[in-house]
Protein backbone atom coordinates (compact mmCIF):
# COMPACT_ATOMS: atom_id res chain seq x y z
CA UNK A 1 0.00 0.00 0.00
CA UNK A 2 2.84 2.23 1.34
CA UNK A 3 4.69 1.56 -2.46
CA UNK A 4 2.17 2.28 -4.38
CA UNK A 5 1.72 5.69 -3.04
CA UNK A 6 5.20 6.39 -3.62
CA UNK A 7 4.84 5.14 -7.48
CA UNK A 8 1.81 7.57 -7.73
CA UNK A 9 3.90 10.79 -6.62
CA UNK A 10 6.68 10.08 -8.63
CA UNK A 11 8.10 12.79 -9.99
CA UNK A 12 9.71 12.52 -13.74
CA UNK A 13 12.38 14.74 -15.04
CA UNK A 14 10.98 16.84 -17.75
CA UNK A 15 13.22 17.91 -20.66
CA UNK A 16 12.82 21.11 -22.40
CA UNK A 17 13.64 22.35 -25.51
CA UNK A 18 15.04 25.90 -25.90
CA UNK A 19 15.88 27.49 -29.26
CA UNK A 20 17.75 27.44 -31.77
CA UNK A 21 15.86 30.33 -32.71
CA UNK A 22 14.37 31.82 -29.43
CA UNK A 23 14.60 35.38 -28.97
CA UNK A 24 16.67 35.05 -25.84
CA UNK A 25 19.75 33.17 -26.60
CA UNK A 26 20.94 36.11 -28.56
CA UNK A 27 21.49 34.25 -32.01
CA UNK A 28 20.54 30.65 -33.47
CA UNK A 29 21.78 28.85 -30.12
CA UNK A 30 19.82 25.90 -28.70
CA UNK A 31 19.76 24.42 -25.12
CA UNK A 32 18.07 21.34 -23.56
CA UNK A 33 17.06 21.43 -20.30
CA UNK A 34 16.05 18.73 -18.07
CA UNK A 35 14.05 20.24 -15.14
CA UNK A 36 12.83 19.06 -12.08
CA UNK A 37 9.64 21.03 -11.44
CA UNK A 38 10.86 24.54 -11.46
CA UNK A 39 14.54 23.81 -11.01
CA UNK A 40 16.93 22.93 -14.06
CA UNK A 41 18.77 19.74 -13.44
CA UNK A 42 21.09 19.68 -16.07
CA UNK A 43 21.78 21.39 -19.28
CA UNK A 44 23.28 20.49 -23.04
CA UNK A 45 23.86 23.41 -24.90
CA UNK A 46 23.92 22.84 -28.47
CA UNK A 47 25.93 25.42 -30.78
CA UNK A 48 27.34 25.43 -34.38
CA UNK A 49 24.56 26.70 -36.00
CA UNK A 50 26.86 29.57 -37.66
CA UNK A 51 29.28 27.01 -37.85
CA UNK A 52 31.57 29.14 -41.14
CA UNK A 53 34.73 27.27 -41.21
CA UNK A 54 36.66 30.29 -40.25
CA UNK A 55 39.65 28.84 -39.15
CA UNK A 56 39.76 26.74 -42.35
CA UNK A 57 38.69 29.45 -44.68
CA UNK A 58 41.96 31.62 -43.18
CA UNK A 59 44.66 28.78 -44.60
CA UNK A 60 43.00 29.72 -47.99
CA UNK A 61 43.49 33.57 -47.50
CA UNK A 62 46.02 35.84 -47.80
CA UNK A 63 47.02 38.00 -44.43
CA UNK A 64 45.23 40.85 -45.73
CA UNK A 65 42.03 39.15 -46.57
CA UNK A 66 41.87 37.36 -43.05
CA UNK A 67 41.14 40.42 -41.42
CA UNK A 68 37.84 40.84 -43.19
CA UNK A 69 37.32 37.13 -41.47
CA UNK A 70 37.86 38.12 -38.16
CA UNK A 71 35.22 40.83 -38.05
CA UNK A 72 32.83 38.35 -38.78
CA UNK A 73 33.65 36.45 -35.60
CA UNK A 74 32.54 38.53 -32.46
CA UNK A 75 30.18 41.40 -34.96
CA UNK A 76 29.72 43.20 -32.11
CA UNK A 77 33.22 44.14 -31.21
CA UNK A 78 35.35 43.70 -34.41
CA UNK A 79 38.28 45.99 -34.12
CA UNK A 80 39.10 43.94 -31.09
CA UNK A 81 38.93 40.87 -33.02
CA UNK A 82 40.65 42.55 -36.03
CA UNK A 83 43.69 43.88 -33.38
CA UNK A 84 44.31 39.93 -32.20
CA UNK A 85 45.07 39.15 -35.83
CA UNK A 86 47.34 41.76 -37.04
CA UNK A 87 49.45 41.30 -33.93
CA UNK A 88 49.64 38.27 -34.33
CA UNK A 89 51.01 38.72 -37.76
CA UNK A 90 53.54 41.68 -36.53
CA UNK A 91 55.26 39.77 -33.69
CA UNK A 92 55.91 37.10 -36.42
CA UNK A 93 57.26 39.67 -38.78
CA UNK A 94 58.91 41.29 -35.46
CA UNK A 95 57.05 44.70 -37.38
CA UNK A 96 57.12 47.99 -35.32
CA UNK A 97 53.84 49.60 -35.31
CA UNK A 98 54.33 53.64 -35.41
CA UNK A 99 52.87 55.25 -32.66
CA UNK A 100 49.90 57.34 -33.81
CA UNK A 101 48.53 53.84 -35.49
CA UNK A 102 48.43 52.34 -31.66
CA UNK A 103 46.54 54.82 -30.55
CA UNK A 104 44.18 54.87 -33.57
CA UNK A 105 43.45 51.62 -32.75
CA UNK A 106 43.54 51.75 -28.50
CA UNK A 107 40.98 54.71 -29.60
CA UNK A 108 38.92 52.29 -31.98
CA UNK A 109 38.88 49.06 -29.39
CA UNK A 110 37.96 51.20 -26.68
CA UNK A 111 34.98 52.53 -28.26
CA UNK A 112 34.11 49.42 -29.79
CA UNK A 113 34.43 47.90 -25.90
CA UNK A 114 31.22 50.84 -24.58
CA UNK A 115 29.11 49.61 -28.07
CA UNK A 116 30.06 46.03 -27.31
CA UNK A 117 28.93 46.62 -22.91
CA UNK A 118 25.68 49.17 -24.53
CA UNK A 119 24.52 46.34 -26.31
CA UNK A 120 24.92 43.47 -23.34
CA UNK A 121 22.79 46.26 -21.26
CA UNK A 122 20.46 46.58 -24.17
CA UNK A 123 19.50 42.93 -24.45
CA UNK A 124 20.55 41.94 -20.62
CA UNK A 125 17.44 44.46 -19.99
CA UNK A 126 15.50 43.18 -22.27
CA UNK A 127 16.61 39.04 -20.87
CA UNK A 128 15.06 40.34 -17.50
CA UNK A 129 11.76 42.19 -18.74
CA UNK A 130 12.60 45.69 -19.44
CA UNK A 131 12.16 46.95 -23.07
CA UNK A 132 12.95 50.93 -22.18
CA UNK A 133 16.60 50.06 -21.73
CA UNK A 134 16.66 48.99 -25.24
CA UNK A 135 15.58 51.64 -26.66
CA UNK A 136 18.40 53.65 -24.62
CA UNK A 137 21.19 51.79 -25.27
CA UNK A 138 20.56 51.69 -28.60
CA UNK A 139 20.54 55.89 -28.84
CA UNK A 140 24.47 55.90 -27.61
CA UNK A 141 25.64 53.06 -29.40
CA UNK A 142 24.21 54.88 -32.74
CA UNK A 143 26.67 57.89 -32.02
CA UNK A 144 29.17 55.56 -32.17
CA UNK A 145 28.63 53.31 -34.65
CA UNK A 146 28.28 56.79 -37.00
CA UNK A 147 32.06 57.60 -35.42
CA UNK A 148 33.28 53.86 -36.91
CA UNK A 149 31.47 54.58 -40.03
CA UNK A 150 33.19 57.94 -40.31
CA UNK A 151 36.77 56.54 -39.50
CA UNK A 152 36.55 53.30 -41.29
CA UNK A 153 33.72 53.76 -43.71
CA UNK A 154 31.66 50.79 -42.60
CA UNK A 155 29.40 50.67 -39.58
CA UNK A 156 30.30 47.34 -38.65
CA UNK A 157 32.73 44.54 -40.19
CA UNK A 158 34.93 47.39 -40.65
CA UNK A 159 38.13 46.07 -42.15
CA UNK A 160 40.13 48.82 -40.91
CA UNK A 161 43.47 47.40 -39.04
CA UNK A 162 46.31 46.48 -41.68
CA UNK A 163 49.72 44.46 -40.64
CA UNK A 164 51.56 47.33 -39.22
CA UNK A 165 48.56 49.71 -38.71
CA UNK A 166 45.47 50.87 -39.97
CA UNK A 167 44.60 51.44 -43.48
CA UNK A 168 44.25 55.11 -43.30
CA UNK A 169 44.62 58.11 -40.78
CA UNK A 170 41.22 59.44 -38.88
CA UNK A 171 39.10 61.81 -40.76
CA UNK A 172 40.07 65.65 -40.45
CA UNK A 173 36.99 66.36 -38.06
CA UNK A 174 37.68 63.46 -35.87
CA UNK A 175 38.81 66.05 -33.26
CA UNK A 176 35.37 67.74 -32.97
CA UNK A 177 33.37 64.39 -33.50
CA UNK A 178 35.16 63.32 -30.09
CA UNK A 179 35.00 66.31 -28.48
CA UNK A 180 30.84 66.56 -28.70
CA UNK A 181 30.93 62.69 -28.28
CA UNK A 182 32.36 61.79 -24.95
CA UNK A 183 30.05 64.83 -22.94
CA UNK A 184 27.67 62.77 -24.41
CA UNK A 185 28.14 59.47 -23.92
CA UNK A 186 28.91 60.37 -20.40
CA UNK A 187 25.74 61.33 -19.70
CA UNK A 188 24.44 58.79 -21.51
CA UNK A 189 25.69 56.18 -19.36
CA UNK A 190 25.10 57.58 -16.50
CA UNK A 191 21.36 57.67 -17.85
CA UNK A 192 21.09 53.80 -18.78
CA UNK A 193 22.47 53.79 -15.11
CA UNK A 194 19.97 55.69 -13.29
CA UNK A 195 17.42 53.69 -15.33
CA UNK A 196 17.99 50.47 -14.95
CA UNK A 197 20.41 50.12 -12.42
CA UNK A 198 18.38 50.91 -8.64
CA UNK A 199 15.40 49.01 -10.15
CA UNK A 200 13.83 46.89 -7.52
CA UNK A 201 12.43 44.40 -10.04
CA UNK A 202 16.02 44.26 -11.73
CA UNK A 203 17.76 43.53 -8.60
CA UNK A 204 15.47 40.57 -7.45
CA UNK A 205 16.05 39.26 -11.00
CA UNK A 206 19.61 39.48 -10.89
CA UNK A 207 21.64 39.68 -7.27
CA UNK A 208 21.99 36.18 -6.22
CA UNK A 209 21.46 34.45 -9.57
CA UNK A 210 24.06 32.06 -11.19
CA UNK A 211 26.94 32.74 -9.31
CA UNK A 212 29.91 30.88 -9.56
CA UNK A 213 33.24 30.47 -7.53
CA UNK A 214 36.16 32.09 -8.91
CA UNK A 215 38.31 28.97 -8.61
CA UNK A 216 35.39 27.16 -10.93
CA UNK A 217 35.30 30.58 -13.23
CA UNK A 218 39.31 29.87 -13.86
CA UNK A 219 38.69 25.80 -14.78
CA UNK A 220 36.54 26.44 -16.86
CA UNK A 221 38.36 29.04 -18.50
CA UNK A 222 36.40 32.05 -18.14
CA UNK A 223 37.60 35.33 -18.91
CA UNK A 224 36.40 38.86 -18.93
CA UNK A 225 34.26 40.49 -17.30
CA UNK A 226 32.26 37.03 -16.42
CA UNK A 227 35.49 36.32 -14.10
CA UNK A 228 36.44 39.35 -13.15
CA UNK A 229 32.71 39.62 -11.19
CA UNK A 230 34.26 36.96 -9.14
CA UNK A 231 36.84 39.16 -7.80
CA UNK A 232 39.64 37.97 -9.95
CA UNK A 233 41.64 40.95 -10.73
CA UNK A 234 42.64 39.76 -14.53
CA UNK A 235 42.51 42.12 -17.40
CA UNK A 236 44.95 40.97 -19.95
CA UNK A 237 45.79 44.82 -20.98
CA UNK A 238 47.57 44.98 -17.51
CA UNK A 239 48.61 41.14 -16.92
CA UNK A 240 50.12 40.74 -20.81
CA UNK A 241 49.58 44.56 -22.30
CA UNK A 242 49.68 45.23 -25.82
CA UNK A 243 49.83 48.22 -27.92
CA UNK A 244 50.20 51.07 -26.00
CA UNK A 245 48.11 50.24 -22.76
CA UNK A 246 51.44 50.15 -20.27
CA UNK A 247 51.41 53.91 -20.80
CA UNK A 248 47.34 54.54 -20.27
CA UNK A 249 45.81 55.12 -16.89
CA UNK A 250 42.68 52.92 -15.94
CA UNK A 251 40.97 50.57 -13.37
CA UNK A 252 40.17 47.40 -13.50
CA UNK A 253 36.73 46.90 -12.24
CA UNK A 254 35.41 43.71 -10.14
CA UNK A 255 32.71 41.90 -8.46
CA UNK A 256 32.51 39.82 -5.24
CA UNK A 257 29.38 37.39 -5.98
CA UNK A 258 30.22 36.40 -9.17
CA UNK A 259 26.51 36.50 -10.13
CA UNK A 260 24.37 38.02 -12.45
CA UNK A 261 24.39 41.22 -10.39
CA UNK A 262 27.96 41.52 -10.58
CA UNK A 263 28.62 40.67 -14.15
CA UNK A 264 26.77 43.33 -15.02
CA UNK A 265 27.65 46.02 -12.87
CA UNK A 266 31.23 45.39 -14.36
CA UNK A 267 30.29 46.15 -17.12
CA UNK A 268 28.94 49.47 -16.61
CA UNK A 269 32.25 50.65 -14.92
CA UNK A 270 34.29 49.50 -17.71
CA UNK A 271 32.14 51.69 -19.69
CA UNK A 272 33.49 54.39 -17.75
CA UNK A 273 36.80 53.09 -17.68
CA UNK A 274 37.11 52.91 -21.50
CA UNK A 275 35.98 56.48 -21.78
CA UNK A 276 38.71 57.63 -19.37
CA UNK A 277 40.81 55.98 -21.66
CA UNK A 278 39.49 57.33 -24.76
CA UNK A 279 40.36 60.76 -23.32
CA UNK A 280 43.56 59.57 -22.38
CA UNK A 281 44.78 58.29 -26.00
CA UNK A 282 42.92 60.99 -27.68
CA UNK A 283 45.26 63.72 -25.64
CA UNK A 284 48.49 61.76 -25.75
CA UNK A 285 48.13 60.83 -29.31
CA UNK A 286 51.18 62.39 -31.83
CA UNK A 287 50.87 63.05 -35.41
CA UNK A 288 53.10 60.80 -38.02
CA UNK A 289 52.55 58.08 -40.12
CA UNK A 290 49.90 55.39 -39.92
CA UNK A 291 51.46 52.34 -41.07
CA UNK A 292 54.70 50.65 -40.93
CA UNK A 293 56.99 51.84 -44.40
CA UNK A 294 58.59 48.26 -44.58
CA UNK A 295 54.71 46.31 -45.34
CA UNK A 296 54.21 45.28 -48.54
CA UNK A 297 50.47 44.57 -50.86
CA UNK A 298 51.20 40.94 -50.34
CA UNK A 299 52.51 40.46 -46.43
CA UNK A 300 55.01 37.63 -46.64
CA UNK A 301 55.11 35.73 -42.84
CA UNK A 302 58.39 34.02 -41.66
CA UNK A 303 57.71 30.52 -40.41
CA UNK A 304 57.59 30.52 -36.79
CA UNK A 305 54.07 30.25 -34.49
CA UNK A 306 52.93 32.66 -31.76
CA UNK A 307 50.20 32.88 -29.59
CA UNK A 308 48.51 36.29 -29.01
CA UNK A 309 45.66 37.14 -26.30
CA UNK A 310 43.94 40.18 -26.12
CA UNK A 311 41.32 41.72 -24.27
CA UNK A 312 38.24 41.68 -26.10
CA UNK A 313 35.24 43.38 -24.27
CA UNK A 314 34.00 39.36 -23.98
CA UNK A 315 37.06 38.30 -22.45
CA UNK A 316 40.08 36.66 -23.82
CA UNK A 317 40.28 36.41 -27.27
CA UNK A 318 42.99 34.33 -28.61
CA UNK A 319 44.79 33.40 -31.74
CA UNK A 320 47.30 30.58 -32.50
CA UNK A 321 48.88 31.29 -35.78
CA UNK A 322 51.31 29.09 -37.25
CA UNK A 323 53.31 30.12 -40.68
CA UNK A 324 55.65 27.85 -42.92
CA UNK A 325 56.44 31.33 -44.71
CA UNK A 326 54.75 32.73 -47.63
CA UNK A 327 51.95 34.79 -47.81
CA UNK A 328 49.28 32.30 -46.15
CA UNK A 329 48.68 30.91 -42.48
CA UNK A 330 49.65 27.37 -42.15
CA UNK A 331 47.07 27.18 -39.23
CA UNK A 332 45.24 29.59 -37.03
CA UNK A 333 43.36 28.54 -34.27
CA UNK A 334 40.99 31.03 -33.05
CA UNK A 335 40.01 31.04 -28.87
CA UNK A 336 36.80 33.22 -28.92
CA UNK A 337 36.35 34.42 -25.38
CA UNK A 338 32.42 33.54 -25.86
CA UNK A 339 33.11 30.16 -26.45
CA UNK A 340 34.82 29.45 -23.18
CA UNK A 341 32.33 31.60 -21.16
CA UNK A 342 29.40 29.37 -22.67
CA UNK A 343 31.19 26.16 -21.46
CA UNK A 344 30.21 27.25 -17.82
CA UNK A 345 26.40 27.15 -18.49
CA UNK A 346 26.29 23.94 -17.65
CA UNK A 347 28.00 25.06 -13.93
CA UNK A 348 25.76 27.88 -13.86
CA UNK A 349 22.37 26.76 -14.68
CA UNK A 350 22.26 23.83 -11.83
CA UNK A 351 20.22 24.12 -9.38
CA UNK A 352 18.74 27.48 -11.03
CA UNK A 353 14.91 28.09 -12.03
CA UNK A 354 14.07 27.83 -15.55
CA UNK A 355 12.42 31.21 -15.67
CA UNK A 356 15.98 32.73 -14.40
CA UNK A 357 17.82 30.74 -17.16
CA UNK A 358 17.43 33.63 -19.81
CA UNK A 359 19.20 35.81 -17.10
CA UNK A 360 22.01 34.06 -16.38
CA UNK A 361 22.24 33.13 -20.25
CA UNK A 362 22.41 37.44 -21.33
CA UNK A 363 24.58 37.50 -18.46
CA UNK A 364 27.45 36.23 -19.68
CA UNK A 365 26.59 38.09 -23.13
CA UNK A 366 27.88 35.56 -25.55
CA UNK A 367 28.19 36.40 -29.38
CA UNK A 368 27.50 33.47 -31.50
CA UNK A 369 29.70 34.22 -34.42
CA UNK A 370 32.93 33.70 -32.23
CA UNK A 371 31.49 30.57 -30.33
CA UNK A 372 30.60 28.97 -33.28
CA UNK A 373 33.34 30.76 -35.55
CA UNK B 1 63.45 18.62 -41.59
CA UNK B 2 60.68 18.42 -44.42
CA UNK B 3 58.80 21.75 -45.57
CA UNK B 4 55.97 21.06 -43.53
CA UNK B 5 57.58 20.38 -39.63
CA UNK B 6 56.94 22.39 -36.51
CA UNK B 7 58.15 25.25 -36.69
CA UNK B 8 59.87 25.45 -32.86
CA UNK B 9 63.39 26.94 -33.44
CA UNK B 10 65.71 25.47 -30.49
CA UNK B 11 67.10 28.21 -28.87
CA UNK B 12 65.38 31.07 -27.33
CA UNK B 13 64.80 34.24 -29.12
CA UNK B 14 64.86 36.24 -26.09
CA UNK B 15 67.47 35.93 -23.40
CA UNK B 16 65.00 36.59 -20.67
CA UNK B 17 63.08 33.35 -21.78
CA UNK B 18 66.02 31.19 -20.85
CA UNK B 19 65.05 31.45 -16.52
CA UNK B 20 61.84 29.80 -17.17
CA UNK B 21 62.87 27.39 -19.76
CA UNK B 22 65.28 26.17 -17.33
CA UNK B 23 62.65 26.05 -14.81
CA UNK B 24 60.41 23.84 -16.75
CA UNK B 25 63.70 22.08 -17.70
CA UNK B 26 63.84 20.85 -13.95
CA UNK B 27 60.51 20.34 -12.95
CA UNK B 28 59.21 18.69 -16.10
CA UNK B 29 62.82 16.55 -16.12
CA UNK B 30 61.04 13.21 -15.72
CA UNK B 31 58.94 13.49 -18.86
CA UNK B 32 62.70 14.03 -21.07
CA UNK B 33 61.02 17.31 -22.77
CA UNK B 34 62.51 18.48 -25.98
CA UNK B 35 62.37 21.91 -25.89
CA UNK B 36 61.24 24.94 -28.10
CA UNK B 37 60.73 28.57 -28.30
CA UNK B 38 57.68 30.43 -29.51
CA UNK B 39 58.45 34.49 -30.06
CA UNK B 40 57.68 35.25 -26.16
CA UNK B 41 57.17 31.40 -24.42
CA UNK B 42 59.02 28.21 -23.80
CA UNK B 43 57.13 24.80 -25.18
CA UNK B 44 57.51 21.60 -23.60
CA UNK B 45 57.33 18.37 -26.40
CA UNK B 46 56.22 15.53 -24.31
CA UNK B 47 55.13 11.90 -24.94
CA UNK B 48 51.70 11.87 -25.56
CA UNK B 49 51.54 8.89 -22.44
CA UNK B 50 52.83 11.70 -20.29
CA UNK B 51 50.43 13.91 -21.23
CA UNK B 52 47.41 13.61 -17.73
CA UNK B 53 50.58 13.51 -15.64
CA UNK B 54 52.56 16.58 -16.83
CA UNK B 55 49.16 18.54 -16.95
CA UNK B 56 48.73 17.63 -13.41
CA UNK B 57 52.25 18.69 -12.52
CA UNK B 58 52.09 22.15 -14.49
CA UNK B 59 48.75 23.06 -12.20
CA UNK B 60 50.03 21.54 -8.71
CA UNK B 61 53.33 22.69 -8.28
CA UNK B 62 53.77 25.21 -6.38
CA UNK B 63 56.10 27.16 -8.43
CA UNK B 64 53.92 26.78 -11.72
CA UNK B 65 50.50 26.77 -10.60
CA UNK B 66 49.12 26.82 -14.09
CA UNK B 67 45.29 27.04 -13.05
CA UNK B 68 43.88 28.65 -16.50
CA UNK B 69 44.28 26.65 -20.01
CA UNK B 70 44.43 29.60 -22.17
CA UNK B 71 43.86 27.18 -25.62
CA UNK B 72 44.11 23.94 -26.77
CA UNK B 73 44.50 23.52 -30.74
CA UNK B 74 45.35 20.54 -32.38
CA UNK B 75 47.46 21.01 -35.83
CA UNK B 76 47.82 18.72 -38.94
CA UNK B 77 51.26 18.58 -39.73
CA UNK B 78 53.06 16.13 -42.82
CA UNK B 79 54.39 13.80 -40.82
CA UNK B 80 52.55 14.05 -37.34
CA UNK B 81 49.51 15.94 -35.57
CA UNK B 82 50.46 18.29 -32.90
CA UNK B 83 48.05 18.66 -29.84
CA UNK B 84 49.10 21.71 -28.32
CA UNK B 85 47.86 22.87 -24.73
CA UNK B 86 48.66 26.75 -24.19
CA UNK B 87 48.98 27.20 -20.47
CA UNK B 88 49.22 31.09 -18.17
CA UNK B 89 48.52 31.02 -14.56
CA UNK B 90 46.38 33.94 -12.83
CA UNK B 91 48.44 33.45 -9.75
CA UNK B 92 52.15 33.86 -11.08
CA UNK B 93 51.43 35.57 -14.24
CA UNK B 94 53.51 33.31 -16.39
CA UNK B 95 52.85 31.20 -18.96
CA UNK B 96 53.83 28.16 -21.43
CA UNK B 97 53.04 25.83 -23.93
CA UNK B 98 52.88 21.79 -23.71
CA UNK B 99 52.95 19.62 -26.99
CA UNK B 100 52.59 16.24 -27.83
CA UNK B 101 52.87 14.70 -31.08
CA UNK B 102 50.52 11.87 -32.57
CA UNK B 103 50.70 9.31 -34.84
CA UNK B 104 48.80 10.39 -38.51
CA UNK B 105 46.96 6.89 -38.34
CA UNK B 106 44.92 6.22 -35.01
CA UNK B 107 45.77 9.81 -33.54
CA UNK B 108 44.67 9.09 -29.82
CA UNK B 109 45.41 11.15 -26.93
CA UNK B 110 44.18 11.26 -23.25
CA UNK B 111 41.73 13.69 -22.14
CA UNK B 112 42.75 16.51 -19.74
CA UNK B 113 38.74 17.27 -19.21
CA UNK B 114 40.42 16.02 -15.30
CA UNK B 115 43.09 18.57 -14.92
CA UNK B 116 41.28 22.01 -16.24
CA UNK B 117 37.36 21.69 -17.01
CA UNK B 118 37.44 23.94 -19.58
CA UNK B 119 39.53 21.51 -22.30
CA UNK B 120 36.00 19.96 -22.72
CA UNK B 121 34.78 21.69 -25.82
CA UNK B 122 38.13 22.33 -27.14
CA UNK B 123 38.66 18.40 -27.41
CA UNK B 124 35.30 17.71 -28.62
CA UNK B 125 35.95 20.31 -31.24
CA UNK B 126 39.44 18.52 -32.17
CA UNK B 127 37.91 15.55 -32.26
CA UNK B 128 35.51 16.48 -34.95
CA UNK B 129 37.36 18.75 -37.04
CA UNK B 130 40.52 16.55 -36.95
CA UNK B 131 39.68 13.07 -35.66
CA UNK B 132 41.67 12.91 -32.93
CA UNK B 133 40.03 10.86 -30.43
CA UNK B 134 40.42 12.10 -26.86
CA UNK B 135 40.62 9.11 -24.59
CA UNK B 136 38.23 9.20 -21.24
CA UNK B 137 36.28 12.26 -22.28
CA UNK B 138 33.13 12.36 -20.47
CA UNK B 139 31.34 12.94 -23.79
CA UNK B 140 32.98 13.29 -27.16
CA UNK B 141 30.26 13.90 -29.19
CA UNK B 142 30.27 16.38 -32.15
CA UNK B 143 29.98 20.17 -31.69
CA UNK B 144 30.14 22.29 -34.48
CA UNK B 145 29.29 20.90 -37.75
CA UNK B 146 26.07 19.64 -39.06
CA UNK B 147 24.59 15.81 -38.06
CA UNK B 148 25.27 13.41 -40.60
CA UNK B 149 28.58 15.44 -41.84
CA UNK B 150 31.64 13.04 -43.09
CA UNK B 151 35.28 13.56 -43.15
CA UNK B 152 37.11 15.53 -40.90
CA UNK B 153 37.58 19.44 -42.46
CA UNK B 154 40.30 20.80 -40.61
CA UNK B 155 42.75 17.75 -42.00
CA UNK B 156 44.99 19.70 -44.72
CA UNK B 157 43.67 16.17 -47.03
CA UNK B 158 40.39 18.06 -47.21
CA UNK B 159 40.04 19.90 -50.02
CA UNK B 160 38.70 24.19 -49.09
CA UNK B 161 36.25 24.29 -51.54
CA UNK B 162 35.21 26.26 -54.77
CA UNK B 163 38.27 28.53 -54.18
CA UNK B 164 40.72 25.44 -54.89
CA UNK B 165 39.17 23.20 -57.18
CA UNK B 166 37.23 26.03 -59.25
CA UNK B 167 34.02 24.39 -59.42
Amino acid sequence: MKMEAEKRFDTVDMMLNMGPQHPSTHGVFRMVLTIDGEKIVAVEPHIGYLHRGTEKLCEGEYYLQIVSLFDRLDYISSFNNELAFVIAVEKLMGIQVPERAEYIRVIMCELNRIASHLMFYAAFGADAGAITPFLYAFREREQIQSVFEAVSGARMMHNYFRVGGVIEDLPPDFGDRMNKLIPKLKQGIQECDDLLTGNEIFIARAKGVGAISAADAIDFGMSGPNLRACGVLEDIRRSEPYSVYPTLDFDIPAGQNGDCWDRYMVRMEEMRQSLRIVEQAIAEMPQGPVIAPQVRKIVKVPKGEVYVRVENPRGDFGVYLISQGGDKPYRVKIRGASFCNLMTLKKLLQQCYVADCVVVLGSLDIVLGEVDR
Amino acid sequence: MTEHAAPTPSAPVDPKLELMANLLKDIFAPFEPEMGYAIDEVSLTISPKDIVAACKLAKENEELKFDYLRCLSVVDYEEHFQVVYHLYSMKKHHKMVLKVNLPKDNPRVSSVVSVWKGADWHEREGAELFGVTFEEHPNLAPLLLYEGFEGYPMLKSYPLGPYEDGS
